[in-house]
């Protein structure tokens, strides 16, 4: 057990969670004392040390909220709550997520047929890649409120169009990683291919496609944090009344720091177990491949 | 350079030539070549690097399309014939699919041309036997040695009825005694089967040990310099008949053969 936690990573991570944890502390000391010290100047009292870091741990609408703030807000509106009622994280965690899943998956497609043109298709590989990498260049933040509007006036709106600013943020580094995996078998078995007289649908079946997965997968864990962000950033611009990105702006409208910081907690838990969640796939598709364990 | 007649030409070039165009000026990694392959043969290419021995195997296959000159394989042009899947081709290196069992890739090229599923079975079970795999079907290529990789590259070449084997320095990679090893085991193979083989090496004894006929080959331009007929008998060839007078002899003449297509390079 020892010789396993000295040899694992869990111990360094504990290590730098710590760490952070205790600068997030200082940190809400320095950034929250001079509305304590402007408090207690109005009061007439002086802060001694303590007083000083007691008044910045328990801020209403702190500059830092201190993590201890964040975790009984997590905790008050994730287990205290049921998922269903607005007030619920989990509520507001599922509308994104479910705009990430559909993103991520319209994104991921997109980007292997993108892939797969661009591959066997000369006139595509000129022109397509400078269209994708330029497609990259606009900010997000610009051109999303673009597409909820004209969605919109096309008459869609709640899901989709969160899902589509998912799509364009996710289908990039799809897209780009599989074309390096399909191109990547040596020459040699393209050869062999040839010899056998292959078809080009068998080389892409037999070789190109189980020969670009390991590419596919990195690209995934790329493309689902992504798809992520592309949903919250969906949802700021809509007015949108749910979602992890609508709690994030009301907290911004209305001061609620707590509310903001803990919706950010939730968005990175969502975005760690849904990267977690590829590699898992990505073990257990290597596994049934025979790879070197 | 035309050798009597005698069986039936399986491959047969005439005036080829393969020049590539790089950077530095033109290629000729084959010129003006006449050669011909009977059924039944085993032909070993040898020569230095650069002299086409390599490319010529690959016109062949249809891997390269030759400048000038014919080539007829199996009286097809290289093109049909591999359509017609008239040979196989064994690589320099493995060639395995490194997700698919040693099974699952001798199977491969029978997938791709449609074999049922029992005859798939029924054929790499064969050819296992017959590079002395069995019991390694299973793993998968990075758990075989070098040498086993190969011989599960030359089964997979057997796997289908091709009954020319094309073979581009397969044991060039391999330690010596492993080499010897594959070479009798190729021999052997070569008698059951009755395929004809075009073996590149460049190995002298290794060319001499397995052939009936060698082709001694020269660089810059790629180009044929000596064919020798083996006098050693085809069906009696154990490792130590490289001590032998006719073997050294042989031996002998390829290296001059060699040393003289090189001129003043040496």
């Amino acid at each position: 057990m020892r010789r396993r936690l000295a040899s694992g990573s869990t111990v360094p991570i504990l290590t730098i969670v710590g760490f952070i944890i205790a600068l997030w502390y200082v940190m809400a000391v320095v950034l929250n004392a001079p509305w304590a010290y402007d408090q207690a100047g109005r009061q007439g009292v002086t802060l001694d040390f303590g007083g000083l870091v007691a008044a910045t741990w328990s801020q209403d609408r702190p500059r830092l909220p201190a993590p201890h703030q964040v975790a009984t807000e997590f905790w008050n509106t994730t287990i205290e709550v049921a998922p269903t009622s607005r007030r619920s994280l989990v509520h507001h965690a599922w509308i994104t997520l479910s705009a990430t899943l559909m993103g991520f998956v319209m994104g991921a497609t997109l980007g292997i047929l993108l892939a797969i043109g661009i591959v066997h298709n000369r006139a595509m590989d000129a022109s397509v890649m400078p269209w994708v990498i330029a497609s990259q260049t606009i900010p997000i933040l610009a051109i999303a409120p673009m597409i909820i509007v004209v969605l919109a006036s096309l008459g869609l709106t709640g899901l989709l169009p969160k899902a589509v600013i998912s799509m364009y943020l996710s289908f990039f580094p799809v897209a780009v990683g599989m074309v390096k995996g399909l191109r990547s078998p040596d020459r040699i078995l393209l050869d062999q291919m040839h010899t056998w007289n292959a078809s080009g649908t068998q080389t892409f079946v037999k070789l190109r496609w189980p020969a670009a997965l390991p590419y596919l997968f990195a690209s995934l864990k790329v493309a689902v944090a992504a798809s992520l962000v592309g949903a919250i950033i969906g949802e700021l611009p809509t007015g949108a009344v749910a979602g992890l990105g609508a709690r994030m702006l009301s907290g911004s409208y209305y001061g609620q720091t707590i509310q903001i910081w803990s919706a950010l907690v939730m968005a990175s838990i969502l975005a760690a177990s849904l990267v977690a969640l590829v590699g898992l796939a990505e073990r257990l598709t290597a596994r049934a491949m025979g790879a070197r364990p | 350079m035309t050798v009597a007649a005698g069986g039936t030409p399986v491959i047969e070039a005439q005036g080829l030539s393969l020049t590539f165009e790089t950077n530095d000026g033109p290629v000729h990694a084959l010129s003006n070549v006449d050669l011909r392959v009977d059924k039944g043969d085993f032909v070993s290419f040898i020569g230095p690097s650069g002299c086409g021995k390599t490319t010529f195997l690959r016109v062949a296959a249809d891997l390269e399309q030759p400048s000038s000159g014919s080539i007829r394989v199996n009286g097809m042009s290289p093109a049909e014939a591999r359509q017609k899947r008239a040979y196989g081709y064994v690589f320099q290196a493995a060639g395995l699919f490194p997700w698919r069992t040693i099974e699952a890739n001798i199977r491969l090229p029978l997938e791709i041309m449609g074999y049922g599923q029992a005859e798939q079975r029924e054929r790499a079970r064969r050819v296992v036997e017959l590079v002395e795999l069995e019991g390694f079907e299973g793993k998968y290529p990075w758990q075989l040695s070098g040498g086993m990789q190969q011989r599960a590259s030359i089964a997979r070449a057997l796997a289908f009825d091709a009954d020319i084997l094309l073979m581009d320095e397969p044991f060039g990679a391999l330690d010596e005694i492993v080499r010897d090893k594959l070479n009798e085991q190729l021999l052997d193979l070569w008698r059951r089967t009755e395929k004809t083989i075009g073996f590149v090496t460049h190995s002298i004894p290794e060319a001499v040990f397995l052939s009936t006929r060698i082709v001694v080959m020269s660089p810059r331009p790629g180009r044929v310099t000596d064919v020798i007929e083996s006098t050693l008998s085809p069906d009696d060839r154990p490792l130590h008949i490289r001590e032998s007078r006719d073997f050294l002899e042989i031996a002998a003449r390829v290296r001059d053969g060699l040393r003289a297509g090189l001129g003043d390079e040496l």
